[in-house]
């Protein structure tokens, strides 16, 4: 009898954490968009935040993105000129090999995957600071629509801001790229040239800046969302911070898959 | 003025505030006290709005606040200002924009007069010098000045503060509860202030109310507080040495007018 007992309560607490908690989160999750996506009090207001966001989270990010994808771009070649290297392989392989990686993965998934990283925990801690340090209780109080005046200008200037990040990423990488011809004459630049040229599809760019805004939205949303809704003090905003990107990063990884299928499959 | 009827809000199961009835005047500053704990903070939450209460109501000058749609909430928001008992302030903004802000959201003015009202606002809190610093380069007592600036930027009819002088010293207590004195008579604001320094209470208690539990034990002014027999309420009041002195002192006064 005790045993039975014992038996559903574990049964009721994984119901709850399994079934119950994710549904309401997606809930909130679509409420709190709901009230960001209304029209902005004061376009005013809201360009100036724009603006800012997207230094903030756009142009400040283009450093780290150059620097990865350059020595990303770099590592490919090297590593694909070592692995696949035999006489009955066209020497170009490597320099096609190389753009099909940063194309259609690295630059959109996995620089996203590091932006929500960087991103996504600056701005669920943001969030969540004015969160528990009441500005947004203020904002409130005035009659602003916090979520609209925070988290609206985020989102539309990470999804501006990132197919630019796409497109510094690629040329970063293939500079790296021929800096692993000229520097390192690990192999030809002419055939790396060549490589990188052949049989070039433009669809696939698109498919980059197709997939990376769905990610930037992700990123930023689902950030806001976890900043937004901290309770509690400085741990709590720790705590969604770290939160956010898991949750982003298992999104952006499960969303690849269904782009990716959608778009070239 | 603001009326409160039979309120009640509970967390999971808990009763914070359990039917409280009260009456906020104009031109006052009406005083809400009580232990930590207490619901002081959960009381001004419903009365703005913050936090929905399960049962009651809340009449801003005869207007029924939670039956209210959005956009007139809205409108009567406009007419609110809070002080947050941690400032509260933005910190991406210098403390002119700060005040601004109010002004910057809902004025029709132009940019030239925007700033000359926040001028004028920074002002009347002594802080003109500091209007191009960061909240995070000023001290706490100036966050709270600055606070109450943004707070009567757009000339507001209520005017809230949760505990404007908890962790400033009693000089500077005293500048911020005069401020927000003198403001409200100025204007003529419905006042009301979240406070358990005893200071405030004999310096500015125009109307004080003491909540214990979640219900209104005891109502009166500042000049009541002496005379008071509410067990409770003495106990809450007097608990430090100093003002038992204070009381001792004060009725041995009074004995003596009475006697001559
Ligand atoms: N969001 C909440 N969820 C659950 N319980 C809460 C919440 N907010 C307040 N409470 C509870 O309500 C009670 C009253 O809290 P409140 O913050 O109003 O106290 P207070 O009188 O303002 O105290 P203090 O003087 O320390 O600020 C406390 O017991 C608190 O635990
Ligand atoms: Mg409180």
């Amino acid at each position: 009898m005790h045993l039975y007992r014992q038996k559903r309560l574990l049964l009721q607490e994984i119901v709850k954490t399994m079934m119950i908690r994710p549904i309401t989160t997606v809930g909130k999750y679509i409420m709190l968009m709901g009230r960001t996506f209304a029209r902005p009090e004061r376009m005013r207001m809201f360009f100036k935040q724009y603006l800012n966001e997207m230094v903030q989270l756009g142009v400040n990010s283009i450093g780290i993105v150059l620097l990865i994808s350059f020595f990303i771009g770099a590592v490919i070649t090297i590593q694909i000129k070592l692995n696949i290297e035999s006489p009955w392989m066209p020497r170009f392989v490597v320099g096609y090999t190389t753009r099909e990686i940063m194309l259609l993965e690295f630059s959109s998934s996995i620089m996203c995957l590091i932006l929500a990283g960087k991103v996504g925990s600056n701005i669920a801690s943001e969030i969540g600071t004015m969160r528990v340090t009441q500005q947004i209780d203020a904002l409130e109080i005035m009659g602003v629509n916090s979520a609209g005046y925070l988290i609206l200008p985020k989102i539309v200037a990470l999804m501006t801001m990132i197919p630019f990040l796409v497109i510094f990423s690629i040329f970063s990488g293939i500079i790296g790229a021929f800096c692993t011809c000229w520097f390192g004459g690990v192999l030809n630049a002419e055939d790396l040239e060549y490589g990188l040229q052949y049989s070039f599809q433009e669809w696939f760019v698109w498919c980059s800046f197709i997939k990376s805004v769905f990610f930037a939205f992700i990123i930023s949303s689902v950030s806001a969302y976890f900043g937004y809704t901290v309770e509690g003090g400085s741990i709590a905003v720790g705590k969604a911070s770290t939160d956010s990107v898991v949750m982003s990063s298992v999104l952006i990884l499960f969303s690849d898959l269904v782009l990716t299928q959608l778009l070239m499959g | 003025m603001i009326q409160v009827k039979s309120l009640y809000k509970s967390f999971e199961g808990k009763d914070v505030l359990a039917g409280i009835n009260a009456t906020f005047d104009n031109g006052k500053t009406n005083l809400i006290i009580g232990q930590s704990g207490s619901g002081k903070t959960v009381l001004m939450k419903c009365i703005v709005g913050l936090l929905t209460p399960e049962k009651g109501e809340i009449l801003y000058d005869g207007r029924n606040f939670l039956s209210m749609n959005k956009k007139e909430k809205k409108t009567l928001r406009r007419e609110m200002g809070m002080i947050f008992q941690s400032a509260a302030l933005f910190d991406s903004l210098t403390v002119l924009e700060n005040v601004m802000f109010p002004l910057d959201m809902f004025s029709n003015d132009t940019y030239r007069d925007r700033v000359k009202r926040a001028r004028f606002c920074l002002d009347r809190v002594n802080l003109i010098e500091a209007q191009s610093k960061y909240p995070g380069e000023i001290s706490g007592g100036m966050q709270k000045r600055v606070a109450i600036a943004r707070a009567i930027a757009l000339n507001p009819q209520y005017l809230f503060c949760d505990e404007p002088n908890s962790g400033l010293d009693p000089k500077t207590s005293l500048v911020i509860d005069e401020l927000i004195h003198d403001i409200t008579t100025e204007y003529n604001m419905t006042t009301i202030i979240n406070t358990h320094d005893m200071n405030s209470v004999m310096g500015i208690g125009d109307s004080i109310l003491y909540i214990y539990k979640g219900h209104k034990e005891w109502e009166g002014t500042k000049n009541d507080v002496f005379t008071a027999t509410n067990e409770r309420l003495n106990n809450f009041i007097f608990a430090s040495d100093l003002l038992r002195k204070v009381r001792n002192v004060e009725e041995r006064e009074l004995k003596k007018t009475k006697q001559v």
